[in-house]
């Protein structure tokens, strides 16, 4: 079966992470991408470099967020170049664009004009921090995000004073939801033939990530949650929940019992823990203590397997290089190959299976304006 | 403008929702707020493990407050899968249905008969979603798909906190979140191309890929780079592939978040002449002793002293929140991220809401989660 948004056709004027990660989702299922970009650079991604590697002259992340994208450079702020956006949106099912609060209109390419010009558009709009409010002009960077969402307290031991999530969560996550909203927009376009707006931002999709317990604070006496003095890994669980050294490596243990966790660990006092009532909670820190000196007596591997068959969840920690040789890992193809030896560059594909096969990975990201030419003829621009 | 439900865009959808604790009930959510109507399956006796799961000791009504947090304004109907009876009235409302979604470990669905190859025959038209931990087959399968253990397991665990930490999780249930974007994404694309094929399709998620999607600026770097593990900062760390000054400083009265900046504009703005002898090149290659001149010179004055002296100069910085700050800010208040649900007696809590506003409105609906089986009776008769 042919992949689901086949014949789908995104004008995409964003650009660093949440919106083009939004377009990079419907691309890997089946959406044709048309980055618009300025002549001057083109996308600021192009230049952002997250180590000295490059693939083809520009930056990894560039390629891994805009693979199998076409690019298109128009002066939005010449009177052609406005014009040939125009042009294109008329044929355009989807567009996107991540300016800051207010520039898209001033360039004269806002939700308004381009509904005029295309009733039944799909129209994405990601920001920062929402369209207005005291913080709707501040940058909407992923670790500035993160720094005033709350989230910082949750990961890492109590005395560690804030730890961000070392991976641009809020983009990731404003991108998503970006995503869901565009598709659901299709779909009442595909039913109703009527357009939509839709708006998310990266502020309001951490708040979102963090609802279940954002919600257990707001409704409390507004108790934050307390991370242990060592293995933290939730302000709100009961022990053992948390990470644990071992002879050698590291285990995770998740919601487990404690009286099985007891026979397994053969702890007289966790046994007897684990006849008080909630105990888990109450007793945090020195069920912890007990569970950390009994999994010191042997290796994270051999506890993953002992501790396993007894149903207690758990895993062993993993970095990159031992997840990279697991069969698991191999058998989840996620990755997709170009060019060979010295030449070979490796991108990521789809996270998801549609009728039972991930999308492939088609090419890497365009260069400057590489379909320009084309795209011109194409469109009459 | 849409303020009323029939304007959503997904308004006459009908998914079955057989999932219980996150990723699958969180996407069934997503779909909710956009318009659709959900429909629990629980078993009979206890329902969706959730309920009881009681965090904090916080309650609405008989169910943990958690479990409404992502159950609200769903329907339930109470079945027993194993039982022919109940087996036979979820056939007929899955034929009723546009959307099935649920995470049993690899196989149950077949067993119980309601894998998507026999439900395809019932209802040509569904799309049927499902979550699994670590994909449907390969050794882990089996394994629980539990958010932490996957974070252990996917590497994720070593890309926060600093170099000698540890491995440090993420504290709250990022993959489950993950998960349900992507389930709803396929889902979403799925109803899309049924709009021209008439035919449904079957969208696979995973806990594992989903972790791996989500690293894919940084996995991609690892992958390029000859298979070397990043390299956490020694202080501050905030992405192990960021150039200094990118990460977390202390101030003397709190913490800042500094982004990306040219070393030459730190140098200058921080009155640093030490900082402006690197190169911008060696941001990557000195990292930690960058980054420790930065944290000496942060240290010495109070957080709104540096937001003065960077925020008119256009540099990328923060003040570092917790919950109690962020939820007194004005951002907060402006940006409008919460909503009261409410029991059908009149008791009442606070959750947040919908982070996609369509037509300029964020989607509400004032029910909370359904008590266990609501909703059999009616959905039952009428199918």
């Amino acid at each position: 079966m042919s992949l689901p948004l086949e014949g789908v056709l995104i004008v995409d004027f964003s650009q660093f992470l949440a919106g083009p990660y939004a377009s990079l989702r419907l691309q890997d299922l089946g959406a044709r991408v048309i980055k618009i970009e300025n002549p001057d650079g083109g996308d600021l991604c192009r230049q952002i470099y997250l180590s000295p590697q490059m693939m083809e002259q520009e930056s990894t992340l560039f390629h891994s967020i805009n693979r199998g994208k076409e690019s298109l450079t128009l002066d939005l702020k010449s009177q052609c170049g406005l014009a040939d956006a125009k042009a294109l949106i008329t044929h355009a099912d989807v567009v996107i664009q991540n300016f800051r609060p207010g520039v898209i209109q001033k360039l004269g390419l806002g939700y308004d004009v381009v509904s005029q010009i295309k009733p039944s558009v799909v129209y994405g709009s990601v920001s920062g921090f929402g369209t207005d409010g005291p913080w709707a002009n501040l940058p909407g960077q992923d670790l500035l995000a993160q720094a005033r969402s709350g989230l910082m307290w949750l990961s890492g031991n109590c005395d560690d004073g804030p730890v961000p999530v070392g991976l641009p969560l809020a983009d990731i996550l404003a991108g998503a939801n970006l995503a869901h909203g565009l598709l659901a927009g299709l779909y009442k376009q595909a039913t109703q033939g009527i357009g939509s707006l839709v708006e998310t931002s990266l502020l309001e999709s951490l708040v979102d990530a963090q609802f279940e317990f954002l919600t257990t604070y707001i409704n409390s006496d507004h108790q934050m949650p307390q991370r242990l003095s060592d293995g933290s890994a939730h302000g709100y669980l009961e022990a053992p929940y948390g990470v644990y050294k071992t002879l050698d490596g590291q285990l995770a243990l998740a919601m487990s019992s404690l009286s099985s966790l007891a026979v397994a660990l053969e702890s007289r006092e966790l046994g007897q823990l684990a006849q008080t009532p909630r105990a888990g909670f109450s007793q945090r820190e020195r069920i912890r203590e007990i569970v950390a000196q009994k999994l010191m007596a042997n290796t994270a591997r051999a506890w993953e397997e002992l501790l396993s068959v007894t149903g207690i969840w758990c895993a062993r920690i993993l970095d990159w290089p031992e997840l990279m040789v697991s069969d698991t890992f191999k058998k989840l193809q996620m990755t997709s190959t170009m060019g060979q030896d010295d030449l070979a560059q490796t991108l990521m594909r789809s996270p998801l299976r549609v009728d039972g096969r991930r999308p492939e990975a088609v090419s890497l990201g365009p260069t400057l304006n590489q379909n320009g030419d084309d795209l011109r003829r194409e469109f009459d621009l | 403008m849409s303020d009323n439900v029939d304007d959503l865009p997904l308004a006459g959808l009908r998914v079955l929702d057989f999932a219980q604790f996150l990723a699958g009930p969180v996407a069934a959510l997503r779909l909710s707020d956009l318009g659709a109507e959900v429909i629990k399956v629980e078993r009979p006796q206890g329902g969706d493990l959730c309920r009881s799961m009681v965090v904090n000791d916080q309650r609405l009504g008989d169910d943990s407050l958690v479990f409404h947090t992502f159950n609200r304004g769903k329907k339930s109907v109470a079945a027993d899968l194993k039982q022919p009876d109940d087996l036979a009235t979820v056939k007929s409302l899955i034929e009723t249905a546009d959307v099935m979604i649920h995470n049993f470990r690899p196989g149950v669905m077949e067993r119980i008969g309601l894998d998507y190859d026999t439900v395809r025959k019932l209802n040509p038209r569904l799309v049927y979603g499902s979550v699994t931990g670590y994909g449907i087959s390969g050794p882990w399968r089996d394994k629980p798909g539990q958010d932490l253990l996957v974070q252990s397991l996917s590497g994720i665990a070593w890309l926060s906190g600093n170099a000698d930490a540890g491995p440090t999780p993420t504290g709250f249930a990022m993959l489950d979140v993950a998960t349900a974007g992507n389930l709803v994404q396929g889902i979403l694309a799925c109803l899309v191309r049924r709009g021209t094929t008439g035919k449904g399709g079957l969208v696979e998620v995973d806990l594992l890929t989903s972790a791996i999607d989500m690293t894919f600026e940084q996995f991609t770097c690892f992958l390029n780079d000859g298979g070397k593990q990043p390299v956490r900062t020694e202080i501050g760390n905030a992405n192990p592939y960021q150039p200094a000054p990118y990460g977390l400083y202390e101030t003397a009265d709190g913490h800042m978040a500094f982004a990306m900046t040219p070393l030459a504009t730190v140098a200058e703005l921080l009155e640093t002449p030490e900082i402006g002898h690197y190169t911008q090149d060696q941001a990557f290659t000195h990292l930690n002793e960058i980054k420790s001149i930065v944290a000496g010179v942060f240290a010495q004055k109070p957080t709104q002293h540096w937001l003065d002296i960077l925020e008119p100069a256009g540099i990328w910085c923060a003040e570092v929140l917790d919950w109690p700050q962020f939820v007194s800010s004005d951002g907060f208040k402006a940006a409008d991220l919460i909503q009261t649900i409410k029991l059908e007696g009149g008791e009442s809590a606070v959750t947040t809401k919908c982070p996609i506003r369509i037509d300029g409105v964020a989607p509400m609906k004032e029910a909370a989660a359904p008590l266990l089986g609501a909703d059999t009776d009616a959905l039952a008769t009428t199918g």
